[in-house]
């Protein structure tokens, strides 16, 4: 198992607050790592250190390292650019871009300077296969991406992130609006996925998180409790909190 | 004594209903009475003929390209200067003491009026800048006189852009130029367009920053140093010095008309623009 | 792995455009006010500040200067149209945020859209061929007069007034209304003792806007204020306003006489200015409250 990200004691404060207190953990290859806790326990801000989209929020502070094939992402003189095409995002809400089905695919690649109307129809087509969404979507991949159901439009931002083909990809409760089915089918891509992409699922359903995910983490009031295969995690916690927290006896 | 509050909010009621009718009641009759007395004299011959003794015969098709080529050039100017100032605003600072002062500048100049606008363009490009009356003089004048309304229509359809877009934009790796051009002015462009729109109109109609700095030569303008006539111009001259009643209210007409199919168009391109993505 | 230097380098040259961009409107201020004050001063220097501002005869080919009927008639006309545009104005800003329906609202709003764009020019010959015979008809005098040009210029204000006071209005919290009408007020009455008050400094700001549009007014106003170089005694009388002056005579004065015209310009630019300021100031206390 070869390490993709390894953060070491990160520390985040928002002013004087300190949001994350220290936080070790390794993250590994072509695997699902599931971060759950309660709310405001501090796992979008790790997410969001990872991809470096917390650069946007003002008054922020970090320390620590987070390297991710052994160079320090953290780093001043990183390219927060590259790094976010090494490092995909879904948010908890979709967020469709007001354009057509293929454009918000295309929207990435583009970006990354391919023009070929062939090249961008193929990949337009493997991203919403993966995504399962293909079938639903190819005879009007030229509608307004708004005019999907919720379900759809998730896998849409999926599709749309595995589109600029990232090395990880990260997910921030992904399915916490959606239905049961659309949520199975985004559990469905994502065990595929995961074969060629190291994934972080961020996650309140501590069965979503037993379900799909090889290895767990749970985040309490910005501090990592526990961390370990799923398997473990779920059959023999090590921590009290971790067992009353899966048991659902909070959060 | 005290009058019955029913009573006074019936009288209110009336009062008011009767003001509001009366506002629109003068619209209508403005309208009407241009109408009117402007359609008998209007045919193709009267918009595509050359004006002829001073306007008293003929038409006013050198009047017509004298006012597109002042509009077009003046928004040409105006647009990418109004819409990048609005993106710096927006996008590329916060707000702090530079962009108070940016933003004082541009309400200043909103609240200059028009002739002062001709004053200027008078002294500093008529004269300093030995222009002459030309139409280069009257594109720069209009152009800076447009310049805040495309500014603060820009600004507000930028704002009105959701933050989630920009968000996600730069989560696919794009850069903040690319964010810009790629999700937000797309984005903004109906509310852009109408400022766009409303500047037009505003070209338009102007006269009094116009007739000093373009002049009012009746002759076609061939080139950027020619003087020229825009119909706002040519209107005013015709009604005040009493040339021709049935051309001015012609040349009205026609002016009214084009102002009204502007704000038609724009109210066109945005609610398509709306509903192809709602 | 640092961002490529080009990329990093079109971000930056981006910048420094949009920058220069936005600095470009503070530059156009600057020149229309420089070259205004170069042009306008002198002439306050030569002549003396009181003998422009407060004489009365303005005789430019022989010296003489005076601009102070001008500035007194801009602000009868400006109050005047005031007068007559401020009730109907605020009347139909109530009526369409009050009374109207959704319908109303929807074909008003542009009408009122169209009402603003069409030129002065237009106003004034309107004003010239039906506002300026029924007054000479009615009540004597030209015609030509104050009471012509605050009547053409009140319709002309008309939009800027009903559309920020509208604004204003509509800015109100729903729970107000809502707590008077609980505590049985009639709606008149929500409007004049709730509504209105809470609009207030919005409702300020449209008229002082309005006077802004009026003051600057130009075209419609020479043509039917008459132009006379004299501080009107009544409403029927003529009159000169500021703006008036510089466009009747910048076309063809020289020397002096044209330093004469931009010195009028100083003073009406200064007038905008402190309008402005006010304008400025109301609004932004109302978004503090
Ligand atoms: N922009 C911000 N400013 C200040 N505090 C913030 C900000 N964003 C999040 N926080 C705080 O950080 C903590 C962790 O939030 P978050 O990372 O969103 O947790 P989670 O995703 O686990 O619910 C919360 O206490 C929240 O209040
Ligand atoms: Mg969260």
């Amino acid at each position: 198992m070869d390490v993709k990200i390894r953060i070491e004691n990160l520390r985040l404060f928002y002013g004087m607050s300190e949001i994350l207190k220290g936080i070790t953990i390794d993250v590994y290859t072509s695997m699902i790592t599931g971060f759950m806790g309660p709310a405001g326990s501090g796992k979008s801000s790790l997410i969001s250190i990872i991809n470096r989209m917390i650069d946007f929020e003002e008054g922020i502070r970090i320390e620590g390292n987070v390297h991710m094939d052994g160079s320090n992402i953290l780093d001043g003189t990183i390219d927060q650019i590259s790094l976010r095409r090494r490092v995909g995002t879904v948010f908890a809400v979709p967020i469709p871009l007001p354009r057509s089905v293929y454009e918000n695919i295309a929207y990435g690649p583009r970006l990354q300077g391919i023009r070929e109307r062939s090249r961008l129809n193929t990949i337009v087509e493997e991203s919403l296969k993966k995504a399962f969404l293909w079938d639903e979507v190819k005879d009007r991949l030229h509608t307004s991406a708004l005019k999907l159901s919720g379900g759809q439009q998730q896998r849409l931002c999926l599709a749309r992130t595995l589109a600029t083909k990232p090395e990880v990809i990260l997910l921030d409760e992904p399915c916490s609006g959606l239905d049961p089915i659309s949520t199975a089918k985004i559990e469905e891509a994502l065990s595929e996925l995961k074969k060629e992409f190291t994934i972080i699922l961020v996650s309140n359903n501590t069965k979503q998180i037993a379900r799909i995910t090889d290895f767990a983490a749970f985040f309490y009031m910005g501090q990592l409790i526990e961390y370990g295969s799923t398997e473990k995690l779920f059959t023999n916690p090590s921590e009290k909190k971790t067992e009353d927290y899966i048991q659902g006896k909070f959060g | 004594m005290r009058i019955n509050p029913r009573i006074t909010d019936k009288l209110a009621r009336i009062v008011l209903n009767t003001q509001a009718f009366f506002t629109v009641g003068i619209l209508v009759i403005i309208i009407l009475i241009i109408i009117l007395k402007g359609a008998p004299h209007i045919n193709l011959e009267f918009i595509l003929s050359a004006p002829e003794d001073m306007g008293r015969h003929g038409g006013i098709f050198f009047t017509i390209i004298g006012t597109v080529f002042l509009v077009f050039l003046s928004i040409l100017l105006a647009t990418p200067l109004g819409v990048g100032t609005a993106i710096f605003l927006t996008e590329y600072t916060k707000e702090s003491r530079f962009t108070k002062i940016i933003r004082f500048g541009v309400e200043s100049l909103a609240g200059i009026p028009s002739i002062l606008y001709g004053l200027f363009g008078f002294i500093f490009f008529v004269i300093k800048l030995r222009m002459g009356w030309s139409l280069l003089a009257g594109v720069l004048t209009m152009a800076i006189m447009i310049l805040p309304t495309i500014i603060r229509t820009s600004e507000e359809a930028i704002k009105a852009v959701p933050r989630n877009l920009r968000i996600v934009s730069y989560s696919l790796s794009a850069t903040k130029w690319e964010t810009v051009t790629r999700v937000v002015l797309p984005s903004a462009a109906p509310g852009i367009l109408t400022g766009i729109m409303l500047s037009i109109g505003r070209a338009v109609g102007e006269t009094a920053a116009i007739i000093f700095t373009m002049g009012s030569s009746l002759r076609l303008p061939m080139s950027l140093m020619d003087s020229g006539r825009t119909m706002a111009v040519h209107f005013y001259i015709l009604a005040r010095e009493g040339i021709s009643m049935e051309k001015a209210y012609a040349t009205a007409l026609i002016l009214v008309l084009s102002i009204l199919f502007i704000n038609i168009i724009a109210y066109y391109i945005m609610n398509r623009v709306i509903a192809k993505y709602s | 792995m640092p961002m490529t230097d080009k990329a990093l380098f079109k971000e930056k040259f981006i910048k420094g455009i949009l920058v220069s961009f936005a600095l470009s409107s503070l530059f156009f201020l600057f020149l229309i006010f420089i070259f205004i004050f170069i042009e306008g001063l002198p002439l306050f220097h030569k002549i003396g500040l009181k003998n422009i501002i407060f004489g009365f005869k303005w005789a430019p080919t022989k010296g003489s200067f005076g601009i102070f009927p001008m500035i007194v008639s801009s602000f009868f006309v400006t109050f005047g149209a005031l007068i007559v545009g401020a009730p109907l104005g605020l009347s139909c800003a109530i009526y369409l945020s009050e009374y109207s329906g959704k319908k109303m609202k929807m074909f008003l709003k542009p009408a009122l859209e169209l009402l603003a764009g069409i030129p002065s020019v237009v106003y004034g010959f309107l004003g010239v061929i039906y506002i300026v015979p029924i007054v000479r008809d009615c009540l004597g005098g030209p015609g030509f007069s104050l009471l012509s040009a605050s009547i053409i210029l009140g319709i002309m204000i008309l939009p800027t007034i009903i559309s920020i006071s509208f604004d204003a209005l509509m800015g109100v919290p729903k729970t107000y209304r809502e707590g008077s009408y609980a505590m049985g007020a009639t709606k008149w009455q929500t409007i004049f003792r709730i509504v209105i008050p809470s609009a207030s400094s919005g409702i300020l700001a449209s008229f002082i806007l309005g006077m802004g549009r009026a003051i600057g007014e130009t075209m419609a106003v020479i043509m039917i204020a008459g132009n006379a170089l004299k501080i009107p005694t009544s409403i029927l009388d003529p009159l000169r306003t500021l703006t008036g002056n510089i466009a009747l005579e910048l076309a063809y004065a020289t020397g002096d006489h044209r330093l004469g015209l931009f010195s009028t310009g100083v003073v009406l630019l200064v007038i905008i200015m402190i309008l402005n300021y006010i304008a400025n100031f109301s609004i932004k206390r109302k978004i503090i409250k």
